[in-house]
């Protein structure tokens, strides 16, 4: 028996984005959706993080995860502000009711 | 590695135990001071043998109030939620200081004990990282009691703390780079020390003045007590924790006092030199006054020193605290959002561009 | 051999939490359940950071996404609908498909992963990294590090912009 290797790690954040995709694509609710958003983003930064412990401890995936984690920051800032904005004037945020802009 | 094991317990005890005693002691401080300022006589009813000892056991008598009174659950509440609120904002107000250096080294059977239970060399993030959970506790028991005041009371927390956090943060970025680490222990070495030819002490305070002011007003806020107790505001929604009684409210009760007393151990740590006593240096093996005059101390008697010298100051930034506390009034919401936004965080920013830049100019 | 044991222990329970949170985030009837085991998934993730030695990024991570996004988006929950409702319900769509989609993906990424050797790498020991990340912010990822301050500050003024109620002009 060995410590825990690589792939296993792999597998954790490959059931992690997967997960969030299901919930991207199976959400009704748009801060739902967000929430699967994270997840995804959360995956693959535990896949830079374990490529770094496997790889010598390179920095190099800890600084990408840090900017991944502030576009996160950001993205979840501005989403949150358009849901707010849909809901002022939809009384709703179901993803799938906001059809205005539909040809 | 049990010897090890014994001695992490050891530690956990003791500053758990220091942390617990200072919080109940400041619940007994919160009445007594508060008297003394509004020249009133304060806390005298309980007494034990006869004996009132300035109001003493009414931490006793507190205790055993809370524990007896009837917990009250409001009616379609998921109990183990409504249980969960309050254990979470004690567990999460104590973490912290699981990271401050409360003494340098203890010599113990010719073996140099570290006096800190978590040696990181990124701790004091870890100290911000877990303050920031302390939301948690505060929205999960607005949430759950689906009480509408109690919601308000939440809603509001959330955004004094967001934007206190950021504060928080950018606030301790100028005494980052001033001691060049993030390792707390590392921080305290720095400043145990001497200045101007010995004579002044080379704590934060004096390099960092206004982060040390804009760190204190933040802290206060982030203890959520007044002037900054919006989420409570007592004559106004009585807060977050409305729908709660008995020992479920006395965690929340006491988390406040904990945290009170963990933002006095950051500001200490960070700006009070943390466990370092004026003059007194180990290497020199007793205080060396700048007069030049030596007085020896033995190792064991300088440990014991700085360790007590950690639990004075701690305990004079409470007092502070608890001056502030009674001294102001509470700000309104819009109030206490636009000091945070508008004038803590650019004198923050700013700061950390002055420190910057004096120390690009001076060069280490 | 017990600390390998210990190790094996220590990771699957943190996978088992991680994992197991993220199944309620994703299938999760309450939209508000769902955000309070989306943190239980973002503490797992941290601590399976700590595990992979990436001390900083761990506590980065617990203060942005916990401290920050988290709330942010139990907020927007609870200005999108009734405050005090305790049970927000959330509807799903094309369920099914979706289910597939993430069964197929799976398959694919398992197989991806078993593709290469990467189980003979061996782990890096422990040290700190917070140092050597300042640096190659400072240096390698200076342009990226700046260019990221100003897609904040333009994120910043969008989001104040795009969510303040409109008031008489």
């Amino acid at each position: 028996m060995t410590a825990v290797t690589l792939p296993e790690v792999l597998t954790v954040a490959a059931l992690l984005f997967v997960l969030g995709l299901v919930a991207i694509f199976t959400r009704k609710n748009a801060i739902g959706i967000l929430m699967g958003v994270e997840l995804v983003l959360n995956s693959a930064n535990l896949n830079l993080v374990a490529f770094a412990r496997f790889n010598g401890l390179d920095l190099n995936g800890h600084v990408f995860v840090l900017f991944v984690i502030l576009l996160a920051a950001i993205e979840a800032a501005v989403f949150l502000a358009i849901c707010l904005a849909i809901y002022r004037r939809f009384r709703d945020i179901a993803a799938d009711q906001v059809r205005e802009l539909q040809g | 590695m049990l010897r090890t094991l014994l001695i992490d317990v050891g530690k956990a005890l003791y500053l758990f135990s220091g942390l617990m005693g200072l919080a109940a002691i400041l619940t007994w401080m919160e009445r007594k001071q508060s008297a003394l300022m509004q020249d009133r006589v304060g806390a005298n009813r309980a007494r034990i043998f006869g004996l009132r000892l300035l109001g003493l056991p009414h931490i006793i008598t507190d205790a055993v109030k809370l524990l007896t009174k009837e917990d009250f659950v409001p009616a379609g509440v998921p109990t183990w939620l409504h249980a969960l609120a309050p254990w979470v904002t004690l567990t999460v107000a104590c973490l912290p200081a699981a990271a401050i250096p409360f003494g340098h080294v203890l010599p113990w059977g010719g073996q140099a004990i570290e006096l800190q239970l978590m040696d990181m060399q990124v701790g004091l993030v870890y100290a911000l990282a877990i303050a920031s959970m302390a939301i948690y506790g505060v929205i999960l028991a607005g949430w759950v009691t689906r009480n509408k005041w109690a919601v308000l009371g939440s809603l509001r927390a959330a955004a004094q703390l967001i934007g206190f956090g950021v504060v928080l943060g950018i606030s301790l970025i100028g005494p980052v780079l001033l001691y060049g680490t993030l390792n707390l222990q590392e921080m305290v070495h720095w400043q145990d020390t001497t200045v101007l030819h010995g004579w002044l002490p080379r704590w934060g305070i004096f390099f960092q003045p206004l982060a040390f002011l804009v760190f204190l007003t933040v802290g206060i806020a982030e203890t959520k007590r007044i002037p900054f107790d919006l989420p409570e505001g007592e004559s106004e929604i009585i807060g977050y924790f409305l729908e709660y009684s008995g020992m479920k409210f006395g965690a929340f009760f006491l988390a406040d006092f904990i945290e009170t007393v963990v933002v006095a151990m950051l500001t200490v740590t960070v700006f009070l030199g943390g466990w370092s006593v004026p003059y007194l240096s180990a290497d020199q093996g007793g205080f060396v006054w700048p007069w030049g005059a030596h007085t020896a101390v033995p190792p064991a008697g300088v440990a014991l020193l700085q360790m007590a010298a950690f639990w004075v100051k701690v305990f004079a930034v409470c007092w502070l605290l608890l001056l502030i506390r009674w001294t102001l009034p509470r700000f309104r919401i819009d109030q206490a959002v636009r000091l945070g936004w508008q004038y803590l965080l650019p004198l923050s920013v700013l700061n950390t561009f002055g420190t910057a830049a004096v120390l690009l100019i001076v060069g280490q | 051999m017990v600390d390998v044991w210990l190790e094996r222990i220590l990771f699957y329970g943190l996978a088992l939490v991680t994992v197991g949170s993220a199944l309620v985030v994703t299938f999760g009837r309450n939209l508000v359940r769902s955000a309070f085991a989306l943190f239980f998934t973002l503490m797992g993730m941290a601590a399976m950071f700590v595990y992979l030695a990436a001390d900083f990024v761990a506590l980065v991570h617990i203060l942005v996404y916990i401290g920050g996004i988290l709330v942010l988006i139990l907020f927007g929950i609870w200005l999108t609908h009734r405050v005090i409702d305790l049970d927000i319900r959330a509807g799903r769509i094309q369920l099914i498909p979706g289910l597939i989609l993430g069964l197929v993906l799976m398959g694919l990424l398992g197989l991806t992963i078993r593709s290469f050797n990467l189980a003979a790498r061996t782990p890096a020991p422990y040290r700190a990294t917070a140092s050597g990340i300042g640096r190659l912010l400072l240096s390698t990822y200076l342009l990226p590090f700046e260019i990221a301050s100003v897609a904040l500050v333009v994120a910043l003024v969008g989001a104040i912009v795009i969510g303040r109620r409109e008031t008489s002009r």
